[in-house]
C-alpha cells in the first residue's frame, strides 16, 4: 500500500541537516553560502587548514569560550553577537589587543537556516564593531536533540604590549569604577527564555568592549587591573578580587549604576542583581589619582557614558567584598553559588 | 542623599529612640523567607538596636516541606515517563535519597518553571507524558495552583496531576505559640501572603495569643517602619494589629482568590519540617479533585523521612535556635553543599546567614542581642 501521508524530506536550503556536517559539498555549500559572505576576509577565505595571521607586538593573549545561550536571539543580541563579544572582552580586559577569532559551530539538525543567517550577520557586525576578523572556523552538525539549535565556540589571540593589568598590582586605595548600569543581559535574556509572554524593555548589553578600552589604557595611566562581570555578576568579580588580593572590597550600593526597570525584574525574580551576568561591562580596578580621567574617557563613548566610581579597595587583617547599602547598612558579598533559580512566590 | 534614604533615616530614628526606652532585648520575628533575605541583603541587621533581635519563622516555603514530600518529588521524578515541574529553589533541597537536581542529572525528567500553568500548558503540550507539578508555597502561590487545577480539569488533561504541600501561614504562627518554646514580642508579617488572606486573618494572633502583629511589604523601607512600630508598641505596651502595607493588603483579603483556593482544596492536618503535623495547616485537593493527585495517581505512600542528622533547620525556622548553633553550618552544610533546607533556599534563614552576614556580627540571631 502507497504511503500517501508521508513526511516531507527536510530541505537542506532552509533547514540543516546532518549532511551540513559532514565535511562534503553539502558542508562547502552551508559555509560558502552562509559563513563566507558574511565574515569575508582574505584570511578566511583562503579556507586552509590553519589561518596564518601577523603577530603583532609584545606577548601573545590566548582565551577561548563555549556559548550555550537560549534563546538564540534575544531583545539586544543573539548568541553570535555574545559569541564575538565575550572573547574580545576576555581579551581586552587582559590587556590584550584582539588580533584574530576561531569560529565552532555546533548545529543541531533542523536548526532554521534563516536563523543561523541571522547569528552569522550578527557575528560578522560585531566582528566589524570589534575591529576584528573570524580567521579560521569549524562547522559540525550533531542529531536532532542533541543540541539546542546551535552551539558557538571562539578562541581568539590578541596581543599584549606593556605591562599587562593584573590582580597582584591591586594596592589598598585604588577604586573600583564600572563602564555603566548593571545586570542587564542576564535578566532580559531570562526574562527572554522565562517568560516570553512578559513583553519587557530591558535589553542586553552585550557588546565588544575593546576599542573602549584600549582608549582608556592608551590615553591614562594607572589601571591596575580588569575584568568583566560576565556570569558571576559584579559579585563574583569583587569577591575573587577580595580573595585573590587578600584585601577589602567595598562596593557601594548607592553609586553602582542600575536601570529602574532592571531593579525591578531583579526584584520581582528574587535575584540580586549584583549577581546577575553583564556581556558589556568592565570593572577596572585603578590607582585614585588616575580615576577623574578613567571616567572622562568613558564616558566620551556610547559604552561608558553610565562610567561611574562603584567601590573601593582597603586594606584588610583578612580578604572581604563587602557592600555598602543604600540604607547605610553593610553586608558581605559572595561569590553566586550557580544557576540564578527564581524564588517561588 | 536621596529622598528614600532620608525616610529610611527618620525611621531608623524612630527605631533607635523607641528601643532605647526599653530596658530589655526585644525579640521580633518574620514569618517570610521573602523578609529574610531582604533584611540581610540591605543590610538592615547591621542597623538594629543592641536590644532589638529580628528572628526568622517558618515562612520559607522551601524550608518547611517535609522531608518526606522531597523523597517525594525525587521517587516521582525517577518514574518511567513522569516529567516533575517545580519551582526553581526546590530542585537543590536534598531528601534521603538525593535531590530533584541529583536525580535529574542521572536522567530524571525536572523542570523548573515559573508558574503552575505553565505546567498544566506542558502537559497540554506532551499527552503521552505524566506531568507532576510540585506544589509548594503559601496562600500566595496556592490560588495559582487551584486555577491551574481549574484549567486542567476543564481542558480534561489526565496526564496532570499536583503533589501539594500548599501551607497556611496562620496555623504556623499558632503551632509556634503554642509550642511555648520561643519568647517573642512580636511578627512581622508577611506582605504577599497577607494580600490573600486579608489583615484581619492575623487578628486571632493578637487576641487569643496577645502578640503583636505588623504587616509589611518587602522594600526596605517597608520592613524597617514595621519593625519601629512594633518595637514602639513594646515600648508603649499596646499589643495591635497595624497595616504597614495598606497600599496592597486590605482587611479582607482577595475574595476571588481566597474562593478559587476554597474552591479546590480543603484544609488538612499536615507534616512540617520540624513542627510536626498541626491540625489544618495545609491544603489537599477536595474529593472532586483528586483525578490531579499525584499521591492517589501513582499510589504513592508518604515515607517516613527523618530530618536530617545533626541538621537544626527545624529548630532555627521556629526561632530555638540560630544557624551558629548548628554544628554542621558553614562546615559540612555550605550553599554548595547544603544538608538542610535553609541553606539551599536562598531565602533561608541559613543561606541568608552564611552569604550576606558579616564576620564581625556576633552570634546572636540576626540583630545584635
Amino acid at each position: 500500500m502507497t504511503d500517501l501521508t508521508h513526511t516531507p524530506s527536510p530541505d537542506h536550503s532552509n533547514t540543516v541537516v546532518l549532511a551540513h556536517g559532514g565535511g562534503g559539498q553539502l558542508t562547502d555549500q552551508l559555509v560558502a553560502q552562509s559563513v563566507l559572505p558574511r565574515l569575508t576576509n582574505d584570511v578566511l577565505a583562503d579556507l586552509l587548514d590553519a589561518a596564518v595571521v601577523d603577530a603583532g607586538p609584545g606577548r601573545l593573549a590566548l582565551t577561548i569560550d563555549g556559548y550555550v545561550v537560549q534563546p538564540l536571539e534575544f531583545p539586544g543580541g543573539d548568541i553570535g553577537r555574545l559569541a564575538i563579544s565575550g572573547t574580545v572582552n576576555d581579551l581586552a580586559v587582559s590587556g590584550a589587543a584582539p588580533a584574530a577569532i576561531a569560529l565552532g559551530l555546533i548545529l543541531e539538525e533542523g536548526l532554521d537556516r534563516a536563523v543561523l543567517d541571522r547569528v552569522m550577520d550578527s557575528i560578522g557586525r560585531a566582528a566589524d564593531e570589534a575591529g576584528v576578523r573570524v580567521v579560521t572556523g569549524d562547522t559540525k552538525v550533531v542529531g536532532r536533540g542533541q543540541a539546542d539549535g546551535m552551539y558557538i565556540t571562539t578562541a581568539g589571540v590578541g596581543f599584549v604590549s606593556g605591562e599587562p593589568p593584573h590582580p597582584g598590582r591591586v594596592r589598598a586605595g585604588d577604586v573600583l569604577i564600572l563602564n555603566g548600569p548593571i545586570a542587564d543581559h542576564g535578566l532580559a535574556v531570562m526574562l527572554a527564555r522565562e517568560m516570553p509572554e512578559v513583553r519587557s524593555v530591558l535589553r542586553s548589553d552585550v557588546a565588544p568592549l575593546n576599542r573602549l578600552i584600549a582608549k582608556v589604557l592608551e590615553r591614562t595611566d594607572g589601571v591596575r587591573f580588569m575584568r568583566d562581570p560576565t556570569r558571576s555578576g559584579v559579585a563574583g568579580v569583587v569577591a575573587d578580587l577580595a580573595e585573590r588580593t587578600g584585601l577589602r572590597i567595598v562596593l557601594e550600593q548607592e553609586a553602582v549604576p542600575l536601570r529602574p526597570e532592571t531593579n525591578h525584574a531583579a526584584e520581582m525574580l528574587g535575584l540580586d542583581p549584583l549577581e546577575v551576568a553583564n556581556e558589556g561591562k568592565v570593572i577596572i580596578v585603578a590607582d585614585p589619582a588616575a580615576a577623574a580621567e578613567i571616567l572622562a574617557v568613558l564616558r566620551d563613548d556610547p559604552l561608558g557614558a553610565g562610567a561611574a566610581v562603584v567601590g573601593r579597595v582597603e586594606a584588610a587583617d583578612a580578604p572581604l567584598a563587602e557592600l555598602h547599602t543604600a540604607i547605610g547598612g553593610r553586608r558581605i558579598i559572595q561569590k553566586p553559588y550557580g544557576e540564578q533559580l527564581p524564588r517561588i512566590c | 542623599m536621596t529622598r528614600r534614604s532620608i525616610d529610611m533615616a527618620e525611621v531608623l530614628d524612630r527605631l533607635n529612640t523607641a528601643a532605647a526606652a526599653i530596658d530589655r532585648t526585644v525579640t521580633l520575628m518574620e514569618i517570610c523567607g521573602t523578609h529574610t533575605v531582604a533584611a540581610f541583603r540591605c543590610g538592615l541587621h547591621s542597623l538594629m538596636p543592641q536590644n532589638v533581635r529580628l528572628l526568622s519563622g517558618p515562612g520559607c516555603p522551601v524550608c518547611v516541606t517535609s522531608q518526606s514530600d522531597i523523597d517525594m518529588m525525587v521517587a516521582l521524578g525517577s518514574l518511567e515517563g513522569v516529567i516533575v515541574c517545580t519551582y526553581g529553589d526546590m530542585i537543590r533541597v536534598p531528601g534521603a535519597t538525593g535531590s530533584l537536581e541529583t536525580a535529574r542529572s542521572q536522567g530524571a525528567q525536572v523542570r523548573v518553571v515559573y508558574s503552575a500553568m505553565d505546567a498544566v500548558q506542558f502537559a497540554a503540550e506532551h499527552r503521552d507524558r505524566q506531568v507532576v507539578f510540585a506544589a509548594v508555597g503559601f496562600e500566595t502561590t496556592t490560588p495559582a495552583t487551584a486555577a491551574a487545577v481549574v484549567e486542567a480539569d476543564r481542558r480534561k488533561l489526565d496526564n496532570f496531576t499536583i503533589l501539594t504541600s500548599h501551607k497556611l501561614v496562620v496555623p504556623a504562627i499558632k503551632a509556634l505559640l503554642d509550642g511555648g518554646d520561643v519568647s517573642l514580642d512580636g511578627f512581622l508579617c508577611p506582605g504577599h501572603v497577607s494580600v490573600i488572606i486579608g489583615a484581619e486573618a492575623y487578628r486571632p494572633i493578637v487576641h487569643e495569643y496577645h502578640m503583636r502583629c505588623v504587616i509589611a511589604g518587602f522594600e526596605t523601607l517597608g520592613m524597617a517602619a514595621g519593625l519601629t512600630r512594633l518595637t514602639e508598641q513594646v515600648r508603649d505596651g499596646q499589643v495591635l494589629l497595624e497595616n504597614m502595607y495598606p497600599q496592597a493588603v486590605t482587611s479582607e483579603g482577595n475574595r476571588v482568590a481566597q474562593e478559587l483556593i476554597a474552591r479546590v482544596f480543603e484544609p488538612a492536618t499536615v507534616a512540617w519540617r520540624a513542627l510536626g503535623e498541626i491540625p489544618e495547616s495545609g491544603l489537599v485537593l477536595r474529593p472532586q479533585y483528586h483525578q490531579f493527585d499525584a499521591q492517589r495517581r501513582f499510589n504513592l505512600a508518604a515515607p517516613d523521612s527523618p530530618d536530617p542528622e545533626g541538621c537544626l533547620c527545624g529548630q532555627v525556622i521556629t526561632g530555638r535556635a540560630t544557624p551558629h548553633d548548628c554544628g554542621l553550618f558553614g562546615t559540612a552544610c555550605t550553599p554548595i553543599h547544603p544538608i538542610g533546607p535553609c541553606m539551599v533556599s536562598f531565602e533561608g534563614t541559613c543561606q541568608a546567614w552564611f552569604k550576606y552576614r558579616r564576620p564581625a556580627e556576633p552570634a546572636s540571631a540576626g540583630g545584635r542581642s
